[in-house]
């Protein structure tokens, strides 16, 4: 896929598959392309050049129901983005009462269901605002799940969030991830990745620079850059002799 | 000798109905028109959204007495289905609502803006469609949105339908002159319950929609913070 807004180019070829049940992990620095790839994904912004298939559908073509595919590909953001003005029920209910067709108590129905998945059965008939960010992304996992897509898209679902409200959400997308639900996500919780990631694609300034399983990333990662990058990554989440080391390194 | 009840009374027998019709069906009009114009400007292509953005410039820059005169005497033809007369009551609804819709078009337009862009594009991952996004995500809460300024708009309206002397309307202000013109030596007394009338008139409304509404909205979190 490419993909360029104005003068920049912000995905430069990046091409890879995804099989059922696989959780693919995307990671990489700010600016490299992460969220456009997703959204790329969708079709929300829809590649310059390259090809989408799902289920060996070209969605890239012209005269693609998008709305249809759309509903195929759950999606869960960085800032949630739940529907102010409706409840957690009916944030979740919505999509299968107007986009699926369902009657409404079917739709409430099949929502308190994904409720319950994500542990917010209990705070169905809140509204957003009443919520901490991560009960409302758990609610905006929820929102996707209820759907049941082929695969869900995951945009930095934990990153807006205080560090004391990311294991909840880490939790919900481990629980769900072995329940067998096709995954991309992209996050920097390499905790996440080690755990359930069926392949890891590091992504700078929109190309793949290297792609791998977790055990290949945090064993013999093979280019300069990715060692950087989990390096700080390791600074940011992990122990004070790695940030001294990476400061003696800086010395010399 | 008249007391304050028989003035209070006399006015509003006489000119409460009519103030409020206009009011309302100025409020309607502009209502309508409002949402068709926010609709313009926020979606529509560029030359729709300069035709609205034209109008809005137009009926904001001419005052209501003037849009009142062109389409009482101005172009009477205009309303050549309505009775002869109810002519004068017709142009001044008219000139509210016209000029109401370019003021409501202006509220609306900032409503729907500020509902927050990451939740149209969570509707349309889900699958809605553009028509069904606006109906079920942005219309909702930017009707909700707009409530505060839209009291305010109620206020300016009600308050302007005063000038409906002017074409020989009797509402609460030709009403409370008329009396103050049978009993002279009123006029202070007539024109102070007139002044308080409007006061509650308008004041609850602005209250209940515009002040409390907006603790709502912020509760809700709504209005990108």
């Amino acid at each position: 896929m490419w993909k360029s807004y104005e003068d920049l180019q912000v995905l430069k070829g990046v091409s890879f598959e995804l099989a059922e049940k696989e959780v693919k992990v995307i990671f990489g620095p700010s600016g490299s392309g992460k969220s456009t790839l997703l959204r790329c994904i969708n079709m929300l912004n829809p590649p310059d050049k390259g090809e989408i298939f799902l289920h060996g559908k070209n969605i890239t073509a012209s005269g693609v129901n998008l709305n249809e595919i759309r509903t195929r590909i759950g999606m869960v953001f960085q800032h949630f983005n739940l529907f102010a003005h409706l409840k957690a029920i009916d944030n979740v209910s919505i999509g299968l009462r107007r986009v699926k067709g369902f009657s409404k108590e079917e739709a409430r129905e099949k929502a308190l269901e994904a409720l319950e998945r994500v542990k917010m059965a209990e705070w169905a008939d809140h509204y957003p605002a009443q919520l901490s960010g991560g009960q409302q992304q758990r609610v905006g996992i929820a929102r996707a799940l209820s759907m049941e897509p082929d695969i869900i898209l995951f945009d930095e679902p934990t990153s807006a969030l205080d560090p004391e409200l990311i294991g909840e959400v880490l939790q919900v997308m481990l629980d769900i991830a072995k329940a067998g639900t096709t995954m991309v996500v992209v996050t920097h919780e390499m905790g996440f990745a080690k755990a359930v990631a069926t392949e890891m694609i590091f992504l700078s300034e929109g190309a793949v620079i290297e792609r791998g399983t977790p055990k290949h990333f945090f064993m013999k990662p093979e280019s300069e850059r990715v060692r950087k990058f989990l390096k700080q990554l390791e600074v940011l989440y992990g122990t004070h002799e790695q940030m001294i080391d990476l400061l003696e390194e800086e010395e010399k | 000798m008249p007391d304050l009840a028989d003035i209070l009374i006399y006015i509003v027998t006489k000119g409460l109905a009519q103030t409020l019709l206009m009011t309302v069906l100025g409020l309607l009009i502009g209502f309508v028109l409002g949402i068709i114009l926010a609709l313009m400007r926020v979606y529509a292509g560029k030359e729709l959204n300069w035709l609205a953005s034209g109008y809005e410039k137009i009926f904001r820059g001419i005052p209501i007495l003037v849009l009142i005169y062109i389409f009482a005497f101005g172009v009477p033809e205009l309303f050549w289905y309505v009775d002869p007369l109810q002519r004068p009551l017709a142009s001044i609804i008219f000139a509210l609502g016209l000029r109401s819709g370019a003021y409501q078009s202006q509220i609306f337009r900032g409503a729907i803006l500020s509902v927050n862009p990451g939740q149209i594009e969570a509707a349309r991952a889900l699958g809605m469609s553009g028509l069904q996004t606006f109906r079920h995500v942005v219309l909702p809460q930017a009707l909700r949105l707009a409530m505060p300024s839209w009291s305010n708009e109620y206020s300016v309206v009600i308050k302007d339908s005063s000038f409906a002397y002017a074409v020989g309307i009797v509402e609460l202000t030709r009403a409370a002159y008329n009396f103050s013109y049978a009993f002279r030596g009123f006029w202070t007394v007539s024109i102070g319950v007139l002044a308080i009338l409007y006061f509650l008139l308008t004041y609850p409304i602005t209250k209940l929609f515009g002040e409390h509404q907006t603790k709502k909205l912020k509760k809700l979190g709504m209005g990108g913070g």
